[in-house]
């Protein structure tokens, strides 16, 4: 067991104590932290030494809208997000949340933690980088925000500075006529990671996309985005552009005790595939 | 800190960060909550944070203070908890009953919002507690009739036949069942193994001091005080209590910390003065070449056992030939409850209580290794929280005993999932040629079968294994001409043990598999091509042997028959319309020895009725969730004529029973089932004698009254029953000839599944299962044994592969959830077998035998593909496809 373990009530006090200590690991849920220290206690190997609890910092909970953006707090858990009155482009986020852990995992995993952690594999990565989600990182020195994608660098490595906490997720508003969606394939039903996920958001108009992200997760070092796939489906109907594998390129999945990478790849086209003629569906809407 | 639990508000003492299961269990004495994994992937400590699930071991006590915690410890005083706890009873939900707590109370988050909930809500709720023995069906059942049994829980009774609840039940719904990490006695040293990183290495131990002056002591090889090996055979002790300098597997334990809890917490291992020297590892190909390194000094070979069976009757004529070659890795048992207990020294005498499957076989182990007699070893076994072949073996029982034995003080161990997972036995890994012949009218001609077993470090259960596989290896079928070897191979893995079939189910995969090619190639119906060659009553199998009774397979064949014709139809008419999604309908049988193989195992079971009218049941049968005691109680009843609650038990401690041999083989309840019968027998004759009653004398036993035929009758000194059976078995020659079993137990099943064509997965839909068990004592739990050992035979099929240093836990390590475990139809079939008690024969493995092979039979008629691998995780099934 950790030999320090600070509690702040505020943030100011937080980064106060962050500041002084950067190697604080900052914990909330703790459904990530616990299971390291679990596996690492195991074999005898050494526990992260000092923790700083964030789970009585006002500052980090809720949901809530302003006029440019949906502000989720960093302690959102998956249960909150999954019960959360949100609109429909939020859809691909609610979807992942139910099909996190079990519902023990929902009900203490938070958002923040997920982005944090950065498993190549943190089923919240896919939906927010559909929704152009952003960070929000407070320190000392000053709040900064940054893309999703700019703020995950790779496995388990993130832009986060040793003095600075994630706040807040940053969703822009969007209005029109929203599907999104959320597609997981694990080897069982519940508590299991993913072999590979997909997330997409599209926004009709005429009968006509006319924007469309997507997003997959687990078959690369972080979850990536699918740029040329969303050109090309950029003003075309619903079926009328292939979606190829060439599109899906850039993505680098490894073989592992969970699939090959090989079979990564074809199943992320399946998923990328079906998800899109799901979200073409009127019935989409309703979901 | 205050924490508010169950209603009061609580002054702990704890760390911040203390998990708020440890606290719960350590602090508040509150041990219904379990502790299965520490990772939040089993759900055993499952608890409601302000009416939320939680596991309480990803909870820290500072994140709890303030908010109402609800343990397993309220539900009695709950109406509607009470309720739960009455359905889970009634239905059988609990069997081993160490998820149950958990159960219990992520179903309490679910009925308090909707007390009617649908299948599919009850599903989501439990997802996240982990069960290894329900197969969750009955669990669901009973979250979902929970309203039903508000104030009245009716109170079943009954011998033979009925569905009895498990006479061990109440404690294990009430979270008051004692597991092995459930109790200590005070002052108790904590005992921590230190175990090799390294799978094959040499070590050299440095000064220990600095760990002295921490008040730790490192015991070592030179610490035990009589003989440091253990192993299943008398002959063949090659695992070490401690390792002496060389370790040949992940996990093989070089030393153990003593001292207080906290100070041998607080030690990294990369402190200890350990100098490894690592050396190659030697898997099932490497140990067999020339010039490999010799593992163990008396096989020089590195080939543990071989067991062979050679047969040739009159055939008819080969017409089609299949073979192949196919492969399963290691199987995780992956009980809920890692291993736990503490050992005590009183004199000159040792006691030791653990969970347990063996505790006569316990003994003797503990005995040898601190050089005492056996009669000094008293082994009180825990509830076993799930064993499955497992718990067969010993684990913390050496080490604590060794250490209670040189201190003079008690001592107590609890393993976390990832040391039982890296140091516990695995179903042995195989590999399997096989090639199978018949007529051009589908008459079986010939089996042969070459399956090599990667049996690991140490021979723990190796030479059953071997043993076992060749006699079964040509299934449950009229073969002329057999030919079998099975070889247990020692290798750097894991030691692979004992795990529900001992080598049968991965044999089974390759049998079912070259008999659903045949029936193919002699377009014949699959079903119709085994109930051709299905053995029956008079039959002769492979090793000689005239099954002279209780031999139903063909009748679980014509029972299964309108589920294939229908299930089979309705795939026809699904894969009529062109898709992604191909549906399947795959059917395998099974048989399986009941019993030690050609090996005596005898059980023996007393029963007596003193003066004041107590009547004691001591049965030493372990229960480690099959229910045997219950079981046991019913048979002893109907033999006696009394009711089973008529009986005080007194169960499974050395000192106060009789050695009823061990939890395994699926023997208990047909020899230790036939002991019991003969104990009741005996003592309703001396009963009888009181009187000089006739055979058919009506007994009862009322407030410590005795009544025959209704007439009162004094018991002037305490009446004895004893029972002692021993199957009759004629041991293998050479040539693997002889009689190894009593009796078979016989199933087939059915599996009904998509397969998505396009991603490799498998989604069941229905499991048909048709199991001959002689008598069903006890219909609910030979149902439940049924659903668990199907729910192991999909994760068998579908997602379980351990893989050493990879996958050490429940996350990686991939066990069925009730999501996927889909509806499963039972159908009992009773051919009795006169030495069976009531003609009852065993299920404990029969049940997941055919399981696998079912489904694979499935995925190959919806598909076309044939995986000679498992588990068809969703690449290797889009790979067969190719």
């Amino acid at each position: 067991m950790s030999t320090i373990w600070l509690q702040p009530k505020t943030l100011p006090e937080a980064l106060a104590m962050l500041a002084a200590d950067p190697a604080l690991t900052p914990f909330a849920g703790g459904t990530d932290l616990y299971p390291a220290q679990a596996a690492r206690f195991a074999w005898g190997e050494a526990l992260p030494e000092a923790i700083l609890d964030l789970g009585a910092l006002p500052e980090f909970w809720g949901i809530a809208a302003d006029a440019t953006q949906w502000r989720i707090g960093a302690g959102a858990t998956w249960a909150q997000l999954r019960d959360a009155a949100l609109p429909a482009e939020f859809d691909v986020l609610r979807a992942a949340s139910c099909q996190v852990g079990g519902a023990q995992i929902q009900n203490r995993g938070t958002i923040g933690g997920n982005l944090c952690n950065a498993s190549p594999a943190a089923d919240g990565v896919p939906p927010l980088l559909a929704l152009d989600a952003a960070v929000e990182l407070a320190s000392l020195r000053g709040t900064r925000t940054l893309p999703l994608g700019k703020f995950l660098l790779g496995n388990r490595q993130t832009e986060r500075a040793p003095d600075e906490l994630l706040t807040a997720v940053l969703v822009p508003h969007r209005a029109g006529d929203l599907r999104s969606g959320f597609e997981k394939l694990g080897a069982r039903h519940y508590l299991v990671i993913s072999i590979v996920m997909v997330a997409a958001m599209v926004r009709m108009e005429a009968g006509r996309i006319a924007e469309a992200a997507i997003a997959v997760g687990a078959c690369s070092a972080v979850a990536q985005r699918l740029p040329a796939l969303e050109a090309a489906l950029r003003g075309s109907r619903p079926g009328e552009v292939a979606v190829t594998p060439g599109q899906l390129d850039h993505l680098a999945p490894i073989d592992d005790a969970r699939a090959t990478g090989a079979y990564r790849r074809e199943a992320a086209l399946v998923l990328v595939r079906r998800l899109l003629a799901r979200l073409a569906l009127p019935e989409a809407l309703v979901a | 800190m205050i924490l508010t639990v169950n209603g009061a508000d609580t002054r702990c003492d704890v760390a911040p960060g203390a998990r708020l299961s440890a606290v719960l269990r350590d602090t508040l004495c509150l041990t219904g909550t379990k502790v299965g994994c520490d990772a939040g992937d089993c759900g055993a400590c499952t608890v409601l944070l302000d009416g939320a699930q939680v596991c309480a071991c990803l909870v820290p006590a500072a994140q709890a203070e303030g908010h109402a915690i609800r343990t397993v410890e309220s539900l009695a005083a709950d109406p509607l908890g009470a309720a739960l706890q009455a359905a889970f009873l009634h239905h059988g939900a609990a069997q081993c009953g160490i998820c149950t707590p958990g159960m219990l109370m992520a179903a309490m988050a679910l009925l308090a919002r909707d007390t009617t909930p649908s299948e599919a809500a009850a599903r989501a709720a439990i997802g996240g507690v982990l069960c290894r023995c329900t197969g969750y069906t009955k669990i669901v059942d009973a979250i979902r009739d929970a309203h039903r049994f508000h104030n009245a829980p009716p109170s079943e009774e009954g011998g033979v036949g009925a569905r009895l609840p498990r006479l061990d039940g109440v404690a294990k719904i009430a979270g008051l069942d004692r597991f092995g990490a459930d109790e200590a006695p005070p002052g108790a040293l904590w005992l921590r193994p230190v175990r090799s990183p390294h799978a094959h290495a040499r070590f050299e131990l440095g000064d220990t001091a600095a760990l002295a002056a921490r008040g730790i002591r490192l015991l070592t090889a030179r610490d035990v005080p009589g003989a440091n090996s253990f192993g299943i055979y008398p002959d063949i002790k090659d695992q070490p209590v401690f390792c002496d300098g060389y370790v040949r597997y992940r996990g093989d334990c070089i030393g153990a910390l003593l001292g207080p809890r906290a100070a041998v917490e607080a030690v990294r291992f990369a402190e200890l003065p350990i100098a490894w020297t690592p050396l190659p590892p030697v898997d099932m190909a490497a140990a067999r070449l020339p010039g490999a390194p010799v593992l163990h000094l008396f096989r020089p070979d590195n080939v543990l056992s071989t067991g062979r069976l050679a047969c040739a009757r009159d055939a008819p004529e080969e017409a089609h030939v299949a073979e192949g070659l196919f492969e399963t890795g290691f199987v995780e048992h992956a009980y809920i409850e890692p291993e736990a207990g503490h050992a005590e020294r009183i004199g000159d005498t040792i006691s030791v209580f653990a969970c347990t499957q063996a505790p006569y076989m316990d003994r003797e182990e503990v005995a040898r290794v601190l050089g005492i007699a056996q009669d000094e070893v008293r082994i009180i076994p825990s509830a076993c929280g799930g064993g499955f072949g497992g718990k067969l073996d010993v684990s913390i029982q050496p080490m604590i005993a060794v250490a209670a034995w040189i201190t003079g003080k008690p001592v107590r161990a609890v393993w976390t999932r990832g040391e039982s997972m890296a140091s516990s036995t695995k179903r042995h890994p195989a590999r399997i040629r096989a090639r199978a012949a018949c007529a051009a009218d589908g008459r079986l001609v010939r089996f042969e079968f070459e399956g090599d077993f990667d049996t690991g470090a140490y021979a723990s259960w190796g030479p059953t294994v071997a043993g076992r596989v060749p006699v079964h290896a040509c299934g449950p079928y009229r073969v002329p001409h057999v030919s079998a070897v099975a070889r247990a191979i020692y290798t750097t893995n894991p030691p692979s043990g004992a795990f529900r079939g001992f080598g049968v189910p991965q044999a089974a995969i390759a049998q079912e598999a070259l008999y659903d090619a045949l029936a193919d190639r002699c377009g014949m119906d699959r079903l119709e091509f085994r109930a051709l060659n299905a053995l029956r009553a008079g039959d002769t199998t492979a090793t000689g042997q005239t099954i002279a009774h209780s031999a139903g397979l063909p009748a679980c064949l014509d029972a299964l028959r309108p589920h294939w014709a229908a299930l089979r139809a309705e795939a026809a008419a699904f894969n009529a319309t062109p898709g992604p999604i191909r549906r399947g309908t795959g059917i395998a049988c099974m048989w399986y020895g009941i019993g030690n193989t050609g090996m005596s195992n005898p059980s023996t079971m007393r029963i007596t009725l003193a003066p004041d009218g107590t009547l004691t049941f001591f049965n030493g049968a372990v229960d480690i969730g099959q229910g045997s005691t219950t079981v046991l109680t019913q048979i002893a009843a109907e033999a006696l004529g009394l009711p089973p609650a008529a009986f005080t038990l007194v169960l499974g401690d050395t000192t106060l029973t009789a050695d009823a041999g061990k939890t395994s083989a699926s023997r208990q309840t047909f020899v230790s089932g036939r002991a019991a019968q003969d104990a009741a027998i005996a003592l309703r004759a001396a009963i009888l004698r009181l009187t000089n009653a006739g055979e058919g004398a009506r007994l009862s036993l009322e407030d410590g009254v005795l009544r025959i035929d209704g007439a009162p009758v004094p018991i002037p000194e305490t009446l004895e029953g004893v029972g002692r059976f021993d199957p009759p078995t004629v041991p293998l020659d050479a040539e693997g000839q002889g009689i190894p079993y009593a009796t078979y137990g016989f199933a087939a099943q059915i599996a009904s599944l998509d397969v998505d064509t396009q991603l490799g997965t498998v989604t069941l839909r229905r499991i048909v299962a048709a199991h001959d068990v002689g008598r069903a004592v006890n219909p609910t739990l030979v149902e439940g044994q049924i659903h668990g050992g199907i729910a192991q035979g999909i994760g068998l099929a579908l997602m379980e592969e351990y893989l050493p240093g990879r996958t050490e836990n429940l996350h990686d390590y991939l066990i069925p959830t009730a999501g996927d475990v889909p509806p499963i139809d039972i159908i009992l079939i009773e051919e009795p077998e006169p030495l069976g008690p009531f003609g009852a024969k065993g299920i404990g493995e029969p049940a997941l035998v055919p399981t696998a092979p079912a489904i694979l039979s499935a995925i190959h008629d919806a598909t076309g593909a044939r995986l000679h691998r498992v588990p068809a995780l969703p690449h290797r099934v889009l790979e067969a496809m190719r």
